[in-house]
């Protein structure tokens, strides 16, 4: 299955760096989001956009996961030749990440 | 137990102003805060006051207050806001001019001022630069500007001096409503515990929008209601700390649990340590309750000592960037796309065009997620966009490239259409730490008693 079905996501940036949230639809996802979304895992899956780094937060409060992403941002808003500067639309790639 | 009432008046620089109006009008708030100043709009501000000393604020300053000032007859409502930018006390002195049109001669219009370090700057050039690394020196001769996030503080002791209205330039987003909380509950800056929830109602009002239902819509899984008519949140402070944000009855949006975690986490990075100038922030066990109605209640954010250390963007001269798009139809369209790259690519290396780095996108293939695309189940299309890029040192490169792409429609490949070149001078924002008792605020006063 895909994350989107049990989770939903929004992305921040700062400089080079992008943040984004996974955060369950219901509590009882939250755990499985732990298990599975690991630091390697989501530096896997964003290696191609350049991300060097990958730090995992957990927010069990929130039933949340926030990850910060190095160098995703091809050098920074302000410099980058992307189209989407600020890497807005890269909780789209997050949530087509595959669960088991 | 004592509350107070905060409204969103504006989540960025260009936002739409209705739902600002209708939260003062129906609202029922104290104050009302305008966010409108990104990393770099105080850059280019800075470029503006250059050529002239009476701008350099936000664009859509007199055209918001225009419709605001007005309002305030019946609603006494305090105004908050970073549109003042590059220039708060010119700034201070339009909003002035306009209540005095409207015959609100008593206002009083405080202008924080300070925030602008860059003739101290130079002090600085052994530090790294957060973005790279390296240090700030090797940008020297290209910077334009440098503008230190100052808190709540100043906002503070303006309203303590009877302003009604405090234009600041470069404040911290969430201090906008730090300052207004802390002066109403007369707290100490030393308790970093309440300053750390002061944080959360700023950063729930901050991006207005964002929290009552923008940029969060996704059909058939989080539907929003009425977005064309979006409302922006309003928020309710309670002494002990708890905030009830909501949004008002008969407008668009939704405001439940799950926007309200998704703009909680915006722009995180630790959410244990949310660094602002006026504390660091704990958010790690912050919970949030529906109420009905459109109502939540948030708990539990907490806050630690300050770092002592402030944070400056530095605005630089960074080059240019020449870019241009085509757009290919129909069958075979992206195999006419690939062919016209490879055109463009050849074009820049027989013209000897200089430059620094090339960027190609398909949009509808790669634009966003560039290679990391092929992990996406593969769909048919229907037409795609070549998009092609260049940074350069040299303004001719880039315009050349930008050119380059246009020609396409008559030297490239069949069907181009919809062709567009275009280039801009880059100001890139370089972000540096520096010590806090360096930077001095002030307080300037446009109308009322000096």
């Amino acid at each position: 299955m895909k994350l989107y079905q049990i989770a939903h996501s929004r992305t921040g940036d700062k400089g080079n760096i992008s943040t984004i949230s996974v955060i369950a639809y219901i509590q009882e996802d939250y755990p499985r989001l732990c298990e599975q979304l690991t630091e390697d895992k989501v530096l896997a899956w964003f290696t191609k956009v350049g991300a060097t780094k990958v730090k995992r937060y957990e927010v069990p409060s929130l039933g949340a996961l926030n990850f910060v992403l190095e160098n995703t941002l091809g050098g920074g808003v302000t410099r980058s030749l992307a189209l989407d500067k600020h890497g807005k639309s890269l909780s789209g790639l997050m949530l087509e990440m595959d669960l088991r | 137990m004592k509350s107070i009432r905060i409204a969103a008046g504006a989540g960025f620089a260009g936002d739409r102003i209705e739902p600002a109006l209708d939260n003062i009008i129906r609202g029922n708030v104290d104050y009302i805060i305008f966010e409108c100043l990104a990393e770099r709009t105080i850059a280019l501000a800075q470029k503006e006051k250059r050529s002239n000393p009476d701008i350099g604020y936000n664009h859509l300053l007199e055209y918001r207050m225009d419709k605001v000032i007005p309002l305030l007859k019946d609603h006494p409502v305090k105004v908050i806001t970073n549109m003042g930018a590059a220039n708060p006390l010119a700034a201070a002195m339009k909003i002035y001019e306009i209540a005095c049109k409207n015959g609100l001669n008593q206002l009083k219009i405080a202008a924080v001022i300070g925030d602008d370090v860059l003739s101290i700057i130079n002090n600085y050039s052994q530090m790294p630069m957060m973005e790279t690394g390296g240090k700030l020196e090797t940008i020297r001769d290209n910077i334009i500007s440098a503008n230190a996030y100052i808190g709540g503080q100043a906002i503070s002791k303006a309203l303590a001096e009877g302003a009604d209205i405090v234009v600041t330039g470069r404040s911290a987003d969430p201090s906008l409503a730090t300052g207004p909380i802390m002066h109403e509950f007369g707290r100490s800056y030393y308790d970093y515990e309440f300053l750390g929830k002061t944080v959360a109602a700023g950063h729930l009002l901050e991006c207005a929008g964002q929290v009552t239902g923008g940029y969060f819509a996704d059909p058939g899984y989080k539907d929003v209601p009425d977005l064309w008519n979006l409302a922006f949140p309003i928020l309710t402070f309670f002494e002990n700390g708890n905030i009830v944000v909501e949004k008002l009855p008969d407008t668009g949006g939704i405001l439940n649990n799950l926007t309200v975690k998704e703009q909680l986490l915006y722009e995180v990075q630790d959410p244990m340590n949310y660094i602002t100038p006026d504390v660091v922030a704990d958010f790690s066990n912050i919970t949030v309750e529906e109420l009905g109605d459109n109502k939540v209640l948030v708990r539990g954010a907490f806050g630690k000592r300050k770092t002592g250390s402030l944070k400056v963007s530095v605005g630089y001269l960074d080059g240019f960037i020449g870019e241009g798009e085509i757009s290919y139809g129909g069958h075979n369209c992206v195999a006419r796309a690939q062919l016209a790259e490879e055109v463009i690519k050849k074009r820049l290396e027989i013209l000897k065009v200089d430059y620094k780095e090339l960027r190609t996108d398909m949009i509808g293939i790669n634009s966003l997620y560039g290679a990391a695309s092929a992990q996406l189940e593969k769909v048919e299309l229907n037409e795609v966009r070549l998009r092609v890029s260049i940074r350069t040192d040299h303004k001719e490169a880039a315009e050349t490239a930008a050119r380059e792409v246009e020609s396409l429609y008559v030297n490239g490949p069949a069907g181009g259409g919809g062709a567009r070149g275009a280039f801009t001078n880059i100001v890139s924002v370089a972000s540096v730490l520096i010590p806090e008792e360096d930077v001095r605020f002030g307080i300037t006063w446009a109308g009322g008693p000096a």
